[in-house]
């Protein structure tokens, strides 16, 4: 059940979008994320669309598995797409009693449930092509610069491959200590909502117990090993830039190009 | 009681990370045995014990309790896991209570059973694994390693079940905290006329104990027959990297060197039975 979260997940298999320095995938989700504001017509969407498509394709990850990822968030999604239904004004289609329809709100719930199926689809593409380590090391050469001005970019990018290291870890936990709870008679599924609260009880208090337990052991053993930081740290695998690399912003720059170009023509059009 | 057919077991089957744990496992558990199950890290001893309550749905094959398959529509595993109580491997991280009463009271009062009922089962099942009335108030907390381990133990015998499965029982405890724990096991055992599955590490413990062994290896089951017998082919055992308790090898190089043993002994008092009648004949 808890497996079935792929939202951060890493799919391993072997692809150039795997290959990619993962400063550049940083870059491009951002621009990605960014890009999602820049146009606001039909042909945009399909433009993204179909660039989201190729990525995914040359990726290698399938697309099911992202789908299952989806499932948490389906909730959220209908539920803006349903706010901007009845919520938004405009030439009416369809009105019973206080409940309206409207042409520009079916329109708006469209986009915007597209749009955010997008940046999920996208930010997830990030990371399922990229380990936390990656990730992480990523950040820190990636926004170096900003020690300049006193953001402790070291500690956040530790802080933050420590945190993903430990989801799957307290997710095997999670998932072990309901096992021996049910082996003692609880019940997860059934029951009435304040029920399956309270069966939680006995599920979070060994959780966080055992949470403490090893971010203990976890400081100890950094202590141990003498950590301070990043003063006179070095990597073993010091990030490099490779020819892919130059072409992924190339291809970057191209796509928001794209992007503007395509909306400006439709507004032209339309 | 518990009758394993052909069961198959894929992790995370449809993904890139799909790992077959469980291959054409076939057992058959009766009233009132004593089984060991051993095998390596990863040979699928913990997928095994919890396709014996229900834990887990293998991915192809049928488990039968008392008959009865346990994946059908109207078969509440929910009872059934009161049936065949599972000790997790260190069970004392599933502690949650605020007493230790009322931590072992947790399993009995999910059965709905009456307060007092609940109450004598708690009050039975610690005494079995010998907490005194002192710690009834503790937290369980509070307690040491291999209290909280017993603690957790009596949690399970709450429920009063016909099975127990117990993973690695004595794991992180010392030979002091091990005994114990296996000396309660085999007393309860003989008290209740309980069914009792024990995996374990030591091989010392398995022939002490237990009266059939069942032995994995990468899924499969590789061994299954009485301890005795199964230590005779202590060379293939070690192939898949386990080995016999220190005296079968003992027992094993005196025949090398010509004295006359009736067989392998797989326990100390074995061996010296064994040696004072080759000794007292001479």
């Amino acid at each position: 059940m808890l497996r079935d979260i792929t939202l951060g997940q890493y799919y391993p298999t072997d692809s150039v979008i795997h290959r990619l320095d993962p400063r550049v995938k940083l870059t491009a989700t951002l621009l990605f994320i960014v890009s999602m504001f820049l146009f606001h017509s039909f042909l945009g969407y399909a433009v993204a669309g179909i660039c989201l498509a190729v990525v995914i394709v040359i990726s290698h990850v399938p697309f099911r598995f992202m789908m299952k990822g989806l499932k948490t968030i389906w909730f959220l999604l209908i539920f803006t797409m349903i706010f901007n239904i009845f919520l938004t004004d405009g030439t009416i289609l369809f009105q019973w009693k206080f409940i309206k329809i409207s042409q520009e709100g079916l329109l708006t719930a469209a986009f915007m449930g597209l749009r955010l199926f997008f940046l999920i689809i996208g930010s997830s593409l990030m990371t399922l092509t990229t380990t936390p380590n990656q990730l992480t090391t990523g950040m820190e050469t990636g926004l170096r610069w900003m020690k300049v001005i006193h953001v402790p970019v070291h500690e956040i990018a530790m802080m933050m491959s420590i945190a993903l290291r430990f989801i799957p870890i307290l997710m095997e936990e999670t998932d072990k200590i309901m096992k021996a709870q049910q082996a003692r008679g609880a019940d997860f599924e059934e029951g009435k909502l304040m029920d399956r609260v309270r069966a939680l009880v006995p599920v979070f208090v060994p959780l966080f117990v055992s949470a403490f337990r090893r971010a203990n052991e976890l400081a100890m053993a950094m202590e141990a090993r003498c950590y301070r930081g990043d003063n006179g740290r070095t990597s073993m695998k010091p990030l490099k830039y490779a020819a892919r690399d130059g072409i992924a912003y190339v291809i970057m720059v191209l796509f928001l190009v794209l992007i503007v170009f395509t909306d400006k023509i439709a507004a032209l059009i339309f | 009681m518990l009758y394993l057919d052909k069961v198959n077991y894929i992790y995370q089957k449809g993904t890139a990370m799909e790992m077959p744990a469980l291959h054409d496992v076939s057992i058959e558990i009766r009233d009132g045995e004593f089984i060991g199950v051993i095998g390596h890290t990863g040979s699928g001893k913990s997928t095994l014990i919890q396709h014996l309550n229900g834990l887990v749905k293998p991915t192809s094959g049928n488990i039968y309790y008392n008959g009865r398959d346990i994946w059908d529509e109207d078969f509440s595993r929910k009872e059934l896991r009161t049936k065949v109580g599972l000790v997790f491997q260190y069970p004392e991280y599933q502690l949650f209570e605020t007493t230790v009463e009322k931590d072992v009271e947790f399993g009995p009062t999910n059965m709905k059973l009456p307060k007092l009922e609940v109450q004598m089962r708690a009050f039975e099942a610690l005494k079995t694994v010998g907490i005194g009335e002192d710690l009834y108030d503790v937290s369980p907390f509070d307690l040491s390693g291999g209290q909280k381990r017993r603690v957790a133990i009596a949690g399970i015998l709450a429920m009063r079940p016909e099975v127990i499965v117990l993973d690695e029982p004595t794991a992180g405890l010392d030979p002091c905290g091990r005994d114990e724990i296996l000396e309660a096991i085999a007393r309860i055992r003989k008290e209740r006329n309980i069914t009792v599955v024990l995996v374990s590490h030591s091989m010392e413990d398995v022939a002490r104990y237990v009266d059939r062994l069942i032995v994995m290896d990468h899924g499969m089951v590789k061994f299954d027959g009485p301890t005795k017998e199964v230590f005779q082919n202590y060379e293939e055992l070690e192939k898949i990297g386990l080995a016999a308790p220190q005296v079968t090898y003992l027992t094993a190089a005196l025949m090398k060197k010509g004295v006359p043993l009736p067989g392998i002994a797989t326990t100390v008092e074995e061996a010296k039975e064994m040696l004072k009648a080759v000794t007292g004949a001479r």
